[in-house]
Order: C-alpha cells, then structure tokens, then sequence
C-alpha cells in the first residue's frame, strides 16, 4: 500500500549522524553491505566485481566535501576549508515522496515504526521511486531487477536472537567512532532525541518537504590553527616554575 | 536524467497514438473510407507499442500487472489504469469503422477524453516530481497534452489529404495545436533555463552556514546506479543544436507545411499528389522533431542527488 500510515507513527525509528565524529573511514558502509546481502531480500550484487568498471547497489555510501568558509581559500587567513565526511542512507521520510509514487505498492512506510521499506516480491524494478527520492537512498539491484534500500536493519533491531547490544543496525553497531546512533525520535527521552536537540541536529534538503526522520549533527565550531598555538607552553620561559623546577631554575641561573 | 530510449519511445509514440485516437473519436474521418480504417489500426499499434516499450526498461516485467493497484496515490499506476480504461472505447470505435463504417458519438467522444487523460496522467508522472525540478510545474502536462493533440491532427489531416477529403478543419486544428504546443514549450524551457536550484550541495550537506560546500570525493571511484540514473549531462552547445533541430522538425517545417496546404485548399487548389506528399513530409518531420524534444526532457533535467555527487 502507498499511501503513508498516519502520521505520527507510534514509533518513529532512525538514525543520529554525528558529522563531528565521522572519520570517513567507511565501516559503516562495508558492514551494510555484508550484512545486507546475506539478510532480508535478495543479495546486493555487484556488476563486473573483478573488473576494472566495478558497480553495485549500496545502501550506505560515505561522500566527503570540503567547506569553504568566506576568506577560506587561503591557508592561515580567515577561516580555514574543513573536510567533512559525510555518511548517507535512506532518512526514513515521515512524507516519503518514493512511497507514494510506487505504482505496485512494493514501498511501503510502516505504520508502527515509520521504517520504509520495499516487499522484492511485489517490486517490478520501474525505478520510479529512486527518481522520486531527492537523497539518492535507493539503488536498483541489476541482478534481481529489484528496488533496494536501507531496511534500518529490521532483521536485526526485532531479532530476539541477537545479543541485547547486537540489536542495532549494522552501520550503527560497527562505527568504529562512534558516528552513528540508533533510536526512537517519538520518544524525547531518548538518547537520539536528546543529542538531536543538545547539538541542533538537522535536516537534509528541508526545502523538498519530505521531512526526514534521520538527522544528522553539524561539526562543532572549530578553533583556528593560530588561535591554538599561545597555549603551548615556550620551552625558554620558566616564569611558572615551582618547587624542585624553581630552585632548579634558580640554581642553574647562578652558575 | 538518462534519455533511456525506451521511454523516449513510448512518450513519443502514445503520444501520437492518443492524439489521432482523440481526433478519430471526434468523427472527423468519413469512417467508411479504408483510410480511416488505417487510421483505427494505427492509432491502436502506436498506442500497444508504446506502452510494450514502457514495460522494456522494468526489472521484472512478468509483474507489471501489479503496477494497476496503486491508483490512489501514483501517477503511474493511474497512467496504467486509464491506459487499459481507453482501450475500451478506442476497440469499441474501431470495430465500429473497421467493421461496421460506422462512427458511433458515444464511444467515439469517450475515447476523446479517456485519451486526453492518459496523456495527462503520462505528464504527471514526471510533472509530480519534485526531486526534478524542471518537470515539476503544470507546464509539462500542458506541453505534452498539446504535443499529442498536434502530433494527433497532423495525423489526422495526413489521412484526410490522402483520402482525398478536403480536410480543412484538420489543417486548421494542427496548424493551431501545433503552434500552441511550441508557445508552451518554449514558456517551459524558459523556465527551466530561469530556475533558482531548489536545492544545493549547501542545503544537502547542512553545511551551508559553515560555508560553501565542493565535492571533495566521490564514496566509489566508479559510477553507479544512481549517477548513471541521474547524472546524465549534455554539453550546453549540443543541447542548443538539439532544440534549434526540435523546434524547426517539430513545429516550424510542419506548420510552415500545414499553412501552405491550408492556403492552396481555401484558393481552392488544394488535394491532389503534392497535397499528400507535403503532409507526409510533415507527419515524418514532426514525429523526428518530437523524438529530439523528448530526448532533451530527459537529458536537460537536474536530479537534486547531483548535489551528492558534484554535478
Ligand atoms: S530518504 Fe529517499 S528512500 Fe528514504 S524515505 Fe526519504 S525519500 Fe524515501
Ligand atoms: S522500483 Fe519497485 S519499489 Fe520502486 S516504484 Fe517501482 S515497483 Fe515500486
């Protein structure tokens, strides 16, 4: 069924992507595929895997971008560019403009927790929906002829045979630095709705009005390099020397 | 977006196939002529071909049945179901002239107007986008509606010239419909070239308060589905060429055609040979025109995911 549950769902679960923390390093993305390709639906094939023009369907991809502040473009002026990597999946849209335009009723947002997810069985590979979703979340298996996407790891987060901590989705389990979190954003109690409001997560694409469920939070403002460099302490000046350093000081300044 | 040949092809082609539908559904054609019997097959074998080569590009095409359930809130289902819905009447009309030569009000206007919104239900698919913001405003199912409907009485004045029926109320309705459809597009490339992008590698990263926000690295050195899907770019002098060629096949040659036949018709000179000849000139040159305009629908239009991947 396309048309979306009423909103709000009971439930509302996502992700929390600390662009601060991510190192970029691309565990996230390797862990969602392993996991994914052994779990719910068919695998995610690659195209030519030993060849030189390798493709795939990936759920989780990591872009990096530079920012360039006014005056950055400099080295040492005014605000320096920054490197930010930049994690990406399906956001989980509570207006998921890729549900509605689904012709068979394969994408599907669930009512209970929001996770929008597509039945392979019903899918007819049509491609509409990755042409509807703006955040480029979703990617045509060429080997199946099916639509995939991030399930949120639903065969993980329900799975009562998993260990407590293992019933996260894999990306979120395996970030080696922490970047990525797991929650319930109906609950404002809950960790990810307490970061999302400490740190003024945010929203990608706001203006495209498919307000998404995961949000992701901004680097922390970041010092200059020359702001940094008085607090190393000079190796000429001991004016703050004490006890053993002061008669020490004291000491070798007679001889 | 990729021009896939396939949809280029079922554009074009339902498209002129609804058009001639609606303009035999008006009754415009002595139904008893052999002509008009052609027109029926015609319009019938464009309409089938098209649609067969819109399911070319589906992953799985043996579930394409399933595309007829969603009505209540895709474009593309809706397509599907009034798709299926106008071939009743069409069949209906059809049999009617083929067999009977008869033309019958009821199934003939029916048609008309089933024609006319499958059409419009095509245009919204990409009309209902707003990840593409080119497509995303009312003119595009104005332009394809009245494409279809020049395309359709074009069409339609071909089969009356060779018919030998004066034709003149069809000359007039494709030179108008013809002229109003290239008004319209070119209003809609206007608009297009006029765009403020809707959304940057600023508002898609969040970034945009630290600063201005490059593409540093791609996540795969190789392409993939979506910047095949989506990432689509035509050099800007070859998109100029391309709608110079569109708009003279397409609009300019067959109007400038249509007029002349509709003088020498009102002198009162009109039919014979060079009447068909000139309208078959048109019909071709049009078909070639609408097959470059569709091209660049697709290749000129900006997917918002290019802010992911710098392009
Ligand atoms: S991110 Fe894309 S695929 Fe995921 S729910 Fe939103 S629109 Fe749909
Ligand atoms: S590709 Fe599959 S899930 Fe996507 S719109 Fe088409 S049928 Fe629906």
């Amino acid at each position: 069924m396309t048309l979306l549950p009423a909103l709000p769902t009971p439930k509302k679960l996502g992700l929390v992507i600390d662009l601060d923390v991510c190192v970029g390093c691309h565990a996230c993305v390797v862990n969602c595929k392993e996991w994914n390709t052994g779990g719910y639906g068919s695998a995610l094939s690659d195209q030519a895997p030993y060849g030189a023009d390798v493709s795939g369907a990936w759920l989780n991809r990591v872009h990096t971008f530079e920012v360039v502040p006014e005056g950055g473009e400099i080295v040492g002026e005014a605000g320096e560019a920054r490197i930010v990597h930049f994690p990406k999946s399906c956001l989980h849209c509570e207006d998921a403009p890729c549900v509605t335009v689904c012709p068979t009723g394969a994408s599907y947002k669930r009512a209970e927790d929001g996770i929008v997810l597509v039945d392979e069985d019903m899918c007819i590979g049509c491609g509409l929906c990755a042409w509807a979703c703006p955040y480029g979340a979703r990617e045509m298996d060429l080997a199946a002829g099916v639509m995939k996407k991030c399930t949120l790891c639903i065969d993980r987060i329900y799975n009562e045979t998993m260990e407590e901590a293992d019933r996260q989705p894999a990306c979120v389990r395996t970030c080696p630095a922490n970047a990525r979190h797991f929650g319930d954003f109906s609950d404002p109690q809950s960790a990810v709705s307490i970061m999302t409001m400490e740190r003024g997560g945010m929203d990608l694409m706001p203006e495209q009005g498919t307000r998404p469920v995961n949000k992701y939070l901004p680097p922390r403002p970041r010092k200059s390099l020359a702001a940094g460099a008085p607090l190393m302490p000079l190796a000429e000046n001991t004016d703050g020397a004490k006890g053993f350093f002061a008669w020490l000081d004291g000491v070798l300044e007679r001889i | 977006m990729h021009p896939a040949p396939s949809i280029i092809v079922f554009t074009t082609l339902s498209g002129l196939g609804y058009g001639l539908a609606a303009i035999l559904g008006l009754g415009l054609l002595d139904p008893s002529l052999t002509l008009t019997k052609v027109a029926h097959v015609l319009a019938l074998l464009m309409i089938a071909i098209g649609l067969l080569s819109s399911t070319l590009h589906l992953g799985n095409p043996q579930r394409a049945w399933r595309a007829l359930s969603q009505w209540r809130s895709s474009w593309l289902s809706r397509e599907g179901v009034m798709a299926i819905l106008t071939f009743l009447p069409l069949l209906w009309s059809a049999w009617a002239s083929v067999i009977e030569s008869r033309y019958l009000v009821l199934p003939g206007l029916l048609g008309t107007v089933l024609a006319g919104v499958t059409v419009y239900c095509t245009a919204m698919i990409y009309a209902s986008l707003k990840s593409v913001q080119a497509w995303h405003t009312p003119l595009t199912p104005l332009c394809y509606l009245l494409f279809a409907a020049a395309g359709g009485s074009l069409l339609g004045a071909f089969f009356a010239m060779a018919g030998r029926n004066s034709g003149l109320f069809l000359l007039l309705l494709a030179l108008l419909f013809t002229i109003a459809a290239w008004v319209v597009k070119i209003a809609w490339r206007r608009n297009m070239d006029g765009l403020v992008p809707l959304s940057t590698p600023e508002t898609a990263t969040g970034l945009g308060n630290i600063g201005r926000v490059r593409l540093f690295e791609r996540p795969h050195m190789t392409e993939n589905y979506l910047t095949r899907e989506m990432g689509f770019r035509i050099a800007r002098k070859h998109a100029v060429k391309l709608r110079r060629l569109a708009l003279l096949l397409g609009g300019l040659l067959p109007a400038a055609l249509v007029f002349m036949l509709l003088v020498t018709t009102v002198a009162g000179a009109g039919g014979g040979l060079a009447a068909i000849l000139a309208m078959t000139l048109a019909v071709i040159s049009h078909i070639i025109g609408m097959l470059a305009e569709r091209w660049l629908f697709f290749a000129e239009a900006r997917h918002a995911v290019m802010n992911y991947y710098g392009g």
